[in-house]
């Protein structure tokens, strides 16, 4: 058996590289093959596996880079992983990327994709509606010709059809995939001391560049690894972390969070790879299968519309389930889905006496301090006084 | 200028008159049992909600008007106190404080809860956060109607139109529920024609700008005049009024009369403006003898001006259509090509962007498109920024240095370039 940590310092080294060495050495190792770069939050990446296509997750340029071109062509109140993503092309390190995806989970990204068109014309955008009313009729037909024009223009890039067959067997790679992501989440919620949220996060962001094959295999040693893995328990509060489904937050915010005293017992870091409450099914026709997991079984997120479902109550609803005392919102400066949503679910929570934290990230940020201070208070006051503050309410 | 001619001041008066009936309407709504139907200015399917009649409540109007006297200030602070942040659309937090504080209106007075919430998503995804918290306040339940993205390099395609189309079928029986009203296809045609004889004659007052003078501020005036075709499009008054306002626009021409005393530039002017200073902004260009001959902004709810009308042969195709055309639902290269035609077909000497932090659907790009009309075009172009409702962010001695340094550099320019003679 490998162990955890040289596991956790191989995903590392694959994702924590703004050259993307690892999807240039994919592409290099056969003639032929295409990389289709991918803008946060989802795509559907079983399409991109039947076509022999690698997708690669372009979530910002974190701390590693400079940002020196994409301040003249964005304002400065725009979140930092649209600033990073564009300077990751302005300065080539996506030349390597033969298309790009865009969706539309807020205003930013979805013009985003406008610049992108303008600045690489090399660089074909192709541009999902994902559907926002899944309650209509008309919505499975709609979303069906989403994925069918992905296909059509992923077809032409590769020269490779799709089978029914081909898609049902990345459907089952997939969900396999996110079986492996969901057991790893399900061992750091029983046993914080198996593995760092930082880690399960290197684990999973390493999925943004290896093939599903490579993915699949590091995720299942990890798992391996870190159940025989044993550090001593600590004393913890349990916290879901919610607001960083898009930009992600840095690393060492991360481990700040570990450092003084919050178990994650549930989190929206890359949120792609825990999309669907349930496996996308495995029979029948894999487009609809596709569609209908979308539409039906995707989980609560602030870059969808889901009916008459509130966010606080799922909010809340996930609190309690996974048995958390608190809620840290962890969200990037500027991310408007993250923010709206911050007034209506804290509202939710302050009804059920749910303590929460607010706190924001940018990439680049460099000074940690006062986020430790202000989690270590919000850490003691569950710790301490939580119960008593409760009594003295009622 | 109001005293010699006989139609001068008509458009913006009689502008203020129908709004003020109209909120009079609302108010009165629940006394007089008219239904109330909230949803957003962009693209918005107001022919087909007025089959039921619903009165129309638009959340961006009563934002803006509370910009313009000057509450929002107060109402934002309300709505951050309920833990929304000073970095999230204005209009949303001026309209949250709006309904926290007691549902008084932006004329002060009442308004009441919707009947029914229409979140159309068309170019703003924050609308759809906006109409969760409504439909959480007001204990309403909201109705969506998703609206695809005009994508790069495409236009609207069959299978967008058609899941529109199926929404709106889908509408229908909502509509009726609430009101009790049966859908009535040939009612739908009737107002669906009004909107479209409204369309024509505000399509002509916009054009009138291609003259020298232009008999118009394109975006300072149109602003106002606009106010009907979004609000009250589909009712015979929004037609009578455009008549109205079109005589004031011939007897400018007739006249050679502009906006202001002279005009010495001519502009494309690009986002909303500055709602709380709206006054104020309009002098910094006022002051160079600047007009706009056409803006974006103008088009926020959707536009006619390339030919697009409301079709009684194809009610509910042509409300689909106008819902995927309105500006921000456009891509920006769409964007980007429009504006340019603008420039060349009205003249225009520069382009000015006033880039608003509250509307990032509007603002993000617009650097782009500055880098792009300077570079590609040799376009001279401005960029400032403020927001459209936040009163915090318009900082004017930085906007006069700006607009100043910019329009005195566009005179030099052209002062040297008549000197020097056509090339």
């Amino acid at each position: 058996m490998v162990a955890f940590e040289r596991l956790a310092a191989d995903a590392r080294a694959a994702w924590d590289d703004p050259s993307f060495s690892v999807v240039r050495a994919w592409k290099e190792a056969a003639p032929g093959r295409k990389a289709v770069g991918y803008f946060p939050v989802y795509v559907p990446l079983e399409l991109f596996h039947a076509h022999g296509v690698l997708p690669v997750g372009v979530f910002g340029g974190g701390a590693g880079i400079e940002i020196d071109h994409a301040n003249s062509l964005v304002q400065s109140f725009v979140c930092s992983v649209c600033r990073s993503s564009l300077e990751l092309g302005l300065t080539g390190r996506l030349d390597v990327l033969d298309a790009m995806v865009f969706s539309n989970i807020c205003d930013v990204a979805r013009n985003l994709s406008g610049i992108f068109h303008r600045n690489f014309p090399r660089l074909p955008v192709l541009y999902l509606h994902y559907p926002q009313n899944p309650g209509s009729s008309a919505a499975l037909a709609f979303y069906r010709a989403e994925l069918a024009r992905l296909e059509g223009a992923l077809e032409a890039l590769s020269g490779r059809a799709s089978s029914e067959e081909g898609l049902r067997r990345s459907i089952r790679l997939h969900n396999e995939r996110r079986g492996l992501v969901a057991s790893l989440y399900r061992l750091r919620r029983e046993r914080p001391e198996a593995m760092d949220t930082s880690e399960l996060y290197g684990l999973l962001r390493a999925g943004l560049v290896l093939p599903a094959e490579e993915h699949l295999a590091l995720l299942r040693g990890a798992l391996e690894a870190a159940s025989a893995r044993s550090r001593r328990p600590r004393d913890t509060v349990r916290v879901v972390l919610e607001g960083s489904f898009c930009e992600q937050p840095p690393l060492e915010l991360l481990e700040i969070l570990e450092q003084t005293g919050c178990h994650v017992v549930d989190d929206d870091l890359l949120l792609h790879e825990r999309w669907f409450d349930s496996p996308v099914d495995e029979d029948g026709d894999p487009r609809t299968a596709l569609a209908r997991a979308y539409l039906d079984r995707a989980v609560v997120s602030s870059v969808r519309y889901h009916g008459a479902r509130r966010r606080g109550e799922a909010l809340v609803e996930k609190v309690r389930r996974h048995g958390a005392d608190g809620v840290v919102f962890c969200t990037a400066k500027f991310c408007e889905p993250a923010l709206l949503d911050y007034a209506r679910t804290k509202e939710a929570l302050d009804r059920e006496r749910i303590p929460h934290l607010a706190i924001e990230f940018e990439e680049k940020m460099g000074v940690f301090e006062s986020v430790r201070t202000q989690l270590e208070t919000f850490v003691e006051s569950i710790l301490f006084f939580a119960e008593g503050a409760d009594t003295l309410r009622a | 200028m109001g005293e010699t001619y006989q139609h001068q001041g008509l458009g913006r008066n009689l502008q203020k008159q129908l709004l003020g009936a109209w909120y009079e309407r609302i108010a009165r709504a629940p006394e007089t049992g008219t239904k109330l139907a909230y949803t957003f200015v962009p693209g918005n399917v107001a022919e087909l909600l007025r089959v039921f009649g619903f009165e129309l409540v638009f959340p961006e109007i009563n934002a803006l008007q509370s910009g313009i006297k000057k509450t929002s200030d107060r109402l934002i602070s309300i709505a951050e106190d309920c833990g929304y942040s000073s970095d999230v659309c204005g209009y949303v937090k001026t309209d949250v404080g709006m309904v926290v504080s007691g549902g008084c209106g932006p004329v002060g007075l009442p308004l009441p809860k919707p009947d029914l919430l229409l979140c159309s998503f068309t170019g703003c995804t924050t609308f759809i956060k906006w109409f969760e918290a409504l439909a959480e306040l007001h204990g309403v339940p909201l109705v969506m109607l998703d609206v695809p993205y005009i994508r790069e390099g495409e236009s609207i395609g069959p299978a967008d139109r058609a899941y529109v189309v199926r929404q709106l079928e889908e509408l229908i029986p909502v509509c009726e529920t609430v009101t009790g009203v049966r859908f009535d296809p040939d009612r739908l045609r009737e107002i669906v024609k009004l909107s479209a004889e409204a369309e024509d004659l505000w399509v002509d007052i916009l054009l009138s700008a291609r003259r020298r003078p232009s008999p118009l501020d394109a975006y300072f005036e149109a602003v106002f005049f606009m106010a009907p075709i979004y609000a009250l499009r589909g009712l015979p008054e929004c037609v009578d009024y455009y008549r109205f306002a079109r005589l004031e626009i011939e007897e400018r021409l007739a006249h050679g009369l502009g906006p202001g005393p002279e005009e010495r530039l001519r502009v494309v002017f690009v986002g909303p403006p500055p709602w709380p200073h709206f006054r104020a902004f309009w002098e910094l260009f006022k002051k160079w003898g600047v007009v706009s001959v056409a803006s974006s902004y103008s088009k926020v709810g959707g536009f006619w001006d390339e030919g697009f009308r409301h079709d009684p042969g194809h009610p509910l195709e042509s409300i689909a259509d106008y819902c995927m055309l309105c500006y921000t639902n456009q891509h920006l290269g769409m964007r980007a090509d429009l504006l340019r035609r603008y420039v060349r077909r009205f003249e225009a000497d520069a382009v000015v962007i006033h880039s608003v932090k509250s509307c990032r659907s509007f603002s993000m790009g617009q650097a782009d498109l500055r880098e792009a009309f300077i570079k590609e075009d040799g376009l001279p172009t401005l960029l400032v920024e403020s927001d459209l409702v936040d009163p915090r962010y318009f900082q004017e001695a930085q906007l006069r240095n700006r607009i100043d340094a910019f329009f005195e550099s566009l005179e030099h320019r052209r002062i040297v370039g008549a000197a020097a003679g056509p090339a």
